[in-house]
This record gives C-alpha cells, structure tokens and sequence, in this order.
C-alpha cells in the first residue's frame, strides 16, 4: 500500500486572458482592478496531483493526500480556494504583503516541505507573470531532491516517478526515485472545472496559516527591477528589390551589419 | 440548447437548497442578497442565499459611466464611507453641450433641468461599486458564485419558478460532451430572484412565460459604449461631468454621450445610441469613434492613452416599460426589470432601491412561511416608494427624446423646469427597437472615417483590452432560430445591420466557398452587451449564457 503525500505549490497572478499595462507611473505592470486567479501551469500540478490520488484509490494500491500551498498577500487564499474546490484536501497560506522573488519562495517552500515532509513536489514550469522558471529548480537544490522538470507525462512506481520532459529537441524521459520535485509543463493534463458542489466543500477544508518570521526565512529580494517598458509599437514591413538593397538596408536603417 | 438531453448518459443533476437563489451578482442581485441578510440579522433569524454571477469575477460584466445618486446606498449602508465604499470622486461641475460638427454650445447651468444637476452626487466606477458590494455580501455569510451562468429556470408541477439550473460545462462545438464535461446544478428556492440587467436572456424567457408586458409598452433600449482614457494632467479635472447631445447622431436618433473625469487622470468617455433608429446602416461604435474627433471632446484625450473599452445595452423605457414585477416564484429587479431613469442617466440607485424593496417583500413572504407564490408587496411597495415618484416625474423623457432632439429638448425642458415636473399627460413608446429598422433600400450609407489608432479605433483592438475571453471548445452562444434568416433577410433587406450594431466585430458575412455571402458569427468576441437580441429585425438572433466564467474581464469600468 503506498500512501503518499504531495504538495502542490500554487501562485496568484494575473489572469491570462487580461492584456497587460505599464502603470501610469512607469513602475511595474498596473494590477490595481485587474482580474487575478491562479497560474495555469499550477491548475496543471493541482490536478495532477488529484490524478495520482484518484489512480491510487482506484486501483486500490492506496491513497495520496494532497496539500496546496501559496505564498503572498491574503488574497492568495481565494487561489487556495480554487484548489481546495478541485480536490485537494488541505491548503497552506504563507502571508506576505512583501515581494516574493523565486530564491524566497524556494527557501519558503523549503522550510514548508520540512514540516510536512512529502514525498513528492508537483510546482508549475514558470508563473506567467514573470515567467521566470526558477523556483522548481532553486527547491531542488536547496533540498537536494532530484528534480524532474516541464513535465508531459508521470507515471509512479514504487518509491520512484518516471516523467516525459519536453525539452527543446523532443521529448526525454527520466527516472527519479522519491521523494522529488516535479515541475508542470502544459500538455500534461486538462485541468477540471471546480464543481458547484465541491466549491461550497472546499470552504470547510482545512486552511493554515503561516508568516515569514514564522518559518525563520530571509526573503529579502536579491534582484532589483531597474524599468519596466511596453515593447516597441511593430513597424510595418517593407519590401526590397534586390539583395543589395537589402545589405544597404540592414547595414544603413537596421544597423545589424 | 436545453441540458436535459444529457440526463440519460449523465443521470439527474445534483441539486442544491437555498431559501433564496438570486441569478447576477450586479448591483440590483448583491444589493437583494445582503438586505435579505441584514433583515434576518435584525430579527435574529437565518436565511440562505446565494448569487450566480456568469462573470469570472464580481465586477468582470459591469460596465457603467457613471454618476451615482447615494441616496440608495445610504439605505442600504448607513456607513458606506466608513465601510470604505469607493465613492471617492464627488461631482465639482456639470456641463451640458449640444453639438454641431465643429462647435460645442454649453447650456447656461441655470436653463438646466434638476435631472441635470448631479450636486451631492458622485462619480463612481460601476464595477469597482460592484466588488465592493460582493466583500460586504460575503461578509454577511451570502454565497456568492462567481464563474456560474444560471442557464436554465426551474418550474414546478404549479408552473411557478423553483429555481434555476447552471449551464453543463466542457461541451463541445459539436454539441456533444468533451472530457471535462460537467452536469450544471439544480438550485431549488422559495423564490429566485433576477436581476440579470438590461434583457437578461432568463428575463426575456419569464416575459413570455408569464405574459409580464401584457399591460406596459415595450422595452426600449440605448446601446452604451464606453471607452476608459489615462490622459495628462493639465487637462484633467476630476469631478468634472460632461454630457452631450446632437452631433454625431442625427436628430432623429435617440443619444447622447458622457465625458466624466474620475480618479487617477482617468476619463470614462462614452455614447449612447437609442436602439430605435431606423438606418440600418448605422453603427453605434462607429459613431462613438467620430464622436471623439469632435474639436471640444479631443481636447480632453489629447496626449491620453486609452485603457479599457466596454459596451451594454441600457433598458431607457422608464416607468412605462416597466413590466409586472412579480411572478408565481420569483421577481425581478434593477435593469432586468428596466428601474433605469433616463432622464438623470442614472440606474444604479434605481438598482439598488428596487432590489431593497424586493428584499423586504422576500423576506416577509418567507418568515410567514410562504414560498413559491407571488410577491405581491413588492409591487406595492415601488408604488409608494420615492423611486416610484422619481420614475413618475421622468416618465415622458425618452418619448419626447424619441421625436427628435429639438421637440424633446424643448418638452423635456417645459416639463422639468417650467412645469416642476408635474405634468398631467403620460406619453407612450409605441414601437419595439426591432421593428423601426427601415430597409436598407430605403436609406443612406453612412461614410464613417477610417479609425487612426491613436484617437479612433477599430473593433477588434477594442475588443482585444475588453480583456473577453471564451473557452475555445464550446456551442455559439448567439444562435438563430431559423439559420436561413440572415442571408434570405436580414443581408437582402437591411444590408447586414448585426455586422454594424454589434460592437464586438462577432457578425461578419463574408464569402463562402459557393459563392454567395454567409453570416459568419465569432461568438468568442462577444462581450455580452445584447444588443444583437434586442435589434434583429425578426428577432431571429436568441442570446443565451456561454459557459460561465466567459466573456469580458472589465477592470474598473
């Protein structure tokens, strides 16, 4: 019988479908009145995780309990919410108003996984609002744990998870033994809708919380944003009548060559 | 497209129990939902309730001008400043300008009539209102659940309303059921109460079930577009309220346009074009943009970024419009009733005092352990209410308006200042949005300018910072009742007007491979304003919800 416990690391960001802005004053991307709701890749690993549970109940090889943690403002609960409502059984708040760079919440999801000591980390690839790509991998090395990342595909064995990564040629496939981290890539499922029902569920399902100083965590920032900018308005193209025009054209306009 | 089909693959659906189910989480629905809750507290007692809301948040589908009159949120929160509620930008100055093509004539302030003046009023962002009354709902234990169409209403063996059902989720263009698919839920109440807005698509479906404009004249509409700008300083005056009326639109057609300076260097900019035009090659956005090129409207934005874009349907009939309110199970209230008063531009104290008086009627009908029935008090308590007489005053604007401009500027006028709003005649709209259409035949092509980029815009980049979105694999939302009307109708005889109307660029007839031109129907830009449903000629275009959590995602419009 094997029981396993996951913990499945969720963001808050800015909701996918909304087209973004510079702030009137320059600074960061505008976020005041602008729909917010968790990162995609972390539906990816929220259901996920839920996936290995259902399978194991299932096949009546076992169980798996699933803990959702999210690490920012009080906000963040409504993204432990939505996770709840998909079928975690347990979610973790850190509350910070601070700003949370990957290496911080590494060291925070660190201090998280000693407490709870699962056997398996599921994290999305990268958050879309600073698509850094960073915090799987940082958690990894600061647990050294393996570490299996842009997953397409998991199947777990005993003590041990083989996962199809995509990377740039195609597809690899490797093995890992337990406990691991695993981070999410988009083809790896669909995620469910919350049902109505499951929804009014989640509100009684456990929620803890937990505040930086109380995990003993230096979170203080280590990059520094120096300006932030829209991207050049696209030109349009032109059309050129020979191969020398061209080379005149990009050493002359372009100033390529 | 009725769930019920799947109910062989999938069995019944699961239903839920509430003592009240309200379906929109807008002004009038949270406004309901939390004066049910503090009466209860009041007599110590409890009641269940909970709100739909199709949008994927609170706030998502609201767009509004606006200036709001706070005498209903001060029924409603004694201590609205206190709790925080975001009426920040009280009104400094009130304009009012007719234009012309190149001038702009301001009205002396003392010629202005009350409705007019908005001293002691404010300016608000709709949405931002809104969300604010969802975290006071919440708090008062409401339950609130955003990202759900109510699809489908309930009736019981009585044929009263029992409440409503969501909409399936995860069906395929096909119409068959993809990998994520979800039954909707049943929610069962005592009574459901609508409050969808401006012809809420389950509004639209009471209204023939129970016949409840039998006895009042047809709805009329204005279509609102609304543009948000990020302008410099120097030209930004908050708290200063513009309106206009005559250029663009002719003097035939019903309009007017609103220019309020909010909070943060930020202008709320819009057009209003009454639905009962008869040109068919009119198009309300592109009115909107040419409006803007106006010498004394670009003033304002010049050097400004536009920032948000939205549009709704506005029900403009007042008092006579409105339908009966109360049906065996239900009521409805706000817009989807059509509370709006015309003549002050204003329906969000209308929303909310309507909503008030349902929710009392609601309340006692329960704690007498009645359920099911009709609301009878409810109707009588808008009878003798202050929006009652408000409503009574303004009762003849949009009729006078409907004329012409200068006919309704000048009765509108008499009426108000002159006759102090007492006047002993009632006047009627006679004519449904739909039938004023005049073939295309008939009338002239309207030569609208190019969009520039920078003032003037085009649909679809409008569209794109409405932040709407839809589910890719889902049925059209926007179905016709008969697929031959459009090519056989709507294209010979009118010249195509939803390719016009629709301010969201979702009706195109383009080029099939025969040959001839085809309704092609982008129902993923829909931003859920429902004028194609109001202005089809044969009515032949139905509304009905997407799959909740779709359409725009307005910020503080």
């Amino acid at each position: 019988m094997s029981n396993l416990r996951i913990l499945v690391a969720t963001k808050r960001v800015v909701d996918y479908a909304v087209k973004i802005r510079v702030n009137a004053a320059g600074s960061a991307v505008e976020t005041a009145n602008v729909k917010h709701s968790m990162n995609p890749f972390d539906e990816i690993g929220t259901e996920q995780a839920i996936q290995i549970k259902e399978a194991l109940v299932k096949a009546k090889t076992g169980t798996a309990e699933v803990i959702v943690v999210s690490c920012g403002p009080a906000k963040s609960q409504e993204t432990l919410r939505t996770a709840l409502a998909m079928g975690a059984d347990r979610a973790i708040h850190v509350e910070s108003d601070e700003e949370l760079q990957p290496l911080a919440v590494a060291k925070l999801l660190k201090a998280i996984v000693e407490k709870e000591k699962p056997d398996m980390v599921i994290l999305g690839k990268q958050a879309i609002d600073d698509d850094s790509n960073q915090t799987g991998q940082m958690l990894a090395g600061l647990l050294n744990w393996p570490q299996a990342t842009f997953a397409s595909k998991v199947e777990l064995g005993d003590k041990l998870m083989t996962v199809t990564r995509e990377v740039d040629g195609g597809v690899e496939t490797v093995k890992a033994p337990l406990p691991a981290i695993l981070t999410t890539d988009l083809r790896l499922n669909v995620p469910r809708y919350a049902s109505l029902p499951n929804i009014m569920k989640a509100k009684k399902k456990p929620l803890a919380k937990f505040t930086v100083a109380d995990l003993g965590v230096d979170i203080k920032p280590r990059l520094q944003t120096l300006k932030i900018a829209e991207p050049p308005k696209r030109q349009g193209g032109k059309l050129v009548e020979s191969v020398d025009d061209l080379v005149d054209k990009l050493k002359n306009e372009a100033k390529v060559l | 497209m009725s769930p019920t089909p799947f109910t062989e693959q999938y069995g019944q659906r699961e239903s839920m129990e509430y003592d009240v189910v309200i379906v929109g989480g807008g002004p009038a629905g949270l406004t309901a939902a939390i004066h049910l809750k503090q009466l209860a507290q009041q007599k110590g007692t409890e009641i269940s309730v909970c709100v739909l809301e199709k949008g994927s948040e609170i706030g998502a589908h609201i767009v509004s001008g606006a200036v709001m009159d706070p005498r209903a949120l001060s029924e409603l929160f004694a201590d609205w400043k206190e709790r925080g509620a975001p009426l920040e930008t009280p009104v400094t100055e009130d304009r009012f300008l007719f234009l012309t093509s190149q001038r702009a004539y301001q009205v002396p302030n003392w010629m202005l009539p009350a409705t007019f003046k908005n001293h002691g009023n404010y300016l608000i962002s709709l949405a931002n209102v809104v969300r604010w009354l969802g975290r006071q709902a919440e708090a008062l234990g409401v339950e609130i659940f955003p990202g759900f169409a109510a699809a489908e209403i309930l009736y019981g063996d009585d044929g009263a309303v029992k409440g409503v059902a969501t909409g399936n989720l995860g069906i395929g263009r096909d119409g068959k059921p993809s990998e994520q698919f979800q039954l909707g839920m049943e929610l069962h109440a005592k009574y459901t109460l609508f409050c969808e807005g401006a012809r809420g698509h389950l509004g639209r479906q009471l209204q023939e079930k129970y016949q409840l404009n039998a006895h009042s004249d047809p709805q009329v509409y204005g279509l609102g577009i609304k543009e948000l700008w990020e302008v410099p300083a120097a030209q930004h005056q908050p708290g200063l309220v513009i309106h206009t009326a005559g250029w663009p639109l002719e003097h035939t057609t019903y309009g007017g346009s609103f220019l309020y300076h909010m909070a943060n260097q930020q202008i709320a900019i819009g057009l209003v074009v009454g639905l009962g035009y008869e040109n068919p090659y009119l198009s309300p956005f592109e009115e909107f943009q040419r409006y803007k090129t106006h010498p004394a409207i670009r003033a304002f934005l010049a050097g400004g970024k536009r920032i948000s874009y939205g549009a709704r349907a506005i029900a403009a009939g007042g008092l006579m419009s409105l339908p009966q309110l109360a049906f065996p199970g239900g009521a409805l209230a706000g817009c989807e009733a059509g509370f709006l008063n015309a003549a002050r531009i204003k329906g969000s104290h209308a929303a909310i005092k309507s909503a008030m008086l349902l929710a009392v009627a609601t309340f006692e009908a329960i704690a007498n352990g009645r359920q099911a029935d009709v609301l009878e008090d409810y109707p009588q308590a808008f009878k003798r209410s202050w929006l009652y007489q408000e409503l009574h005053r303004a009762r003849n604007f949009k009729q006078w308006m409907s004329k012409g401009l200068a006919l309704g500027t000048v009765m509108t006028g008499l009426e108000h200042t002159l006759l102090g709003g007492r006047v002993p005649w009632t006047l009627h709209h006679r004519h449904a949005d739909h039938t004023c259409l005049k073939p295309a035949s008939h009338c002239k092509p309207i030569d609208y300018p190019k969009p520039d980029g920078k003032l003037t815009f085009d649909r679809l980049s409008s569209v794109f910072i409405s932040n709407t979105h839809h589910a890719e694999n889902q049925p059209a939302h926007l179905t016709l009742k008969d697929p031959t009307v459009p090519s056989n109708v709507n294209l010979p005889r009118y010249a195509g007007p939803e390719a016009r109307y629709c301010p969201a660029a979702v009706y195109e007839f383009v080029i099939g491979s025969d040959g001839e031109q085809h309704l092609q129907i982008n129902a993923q830009n829909c931003v859920h304003c429902k004028t194609c449903d109001i202005k089809d000629p044969t009515q032949n275009i139905v509304w009905i919800t997407p799959e909740g959590g779709g359409g725009p995602n307005y910020p503080n419009m």
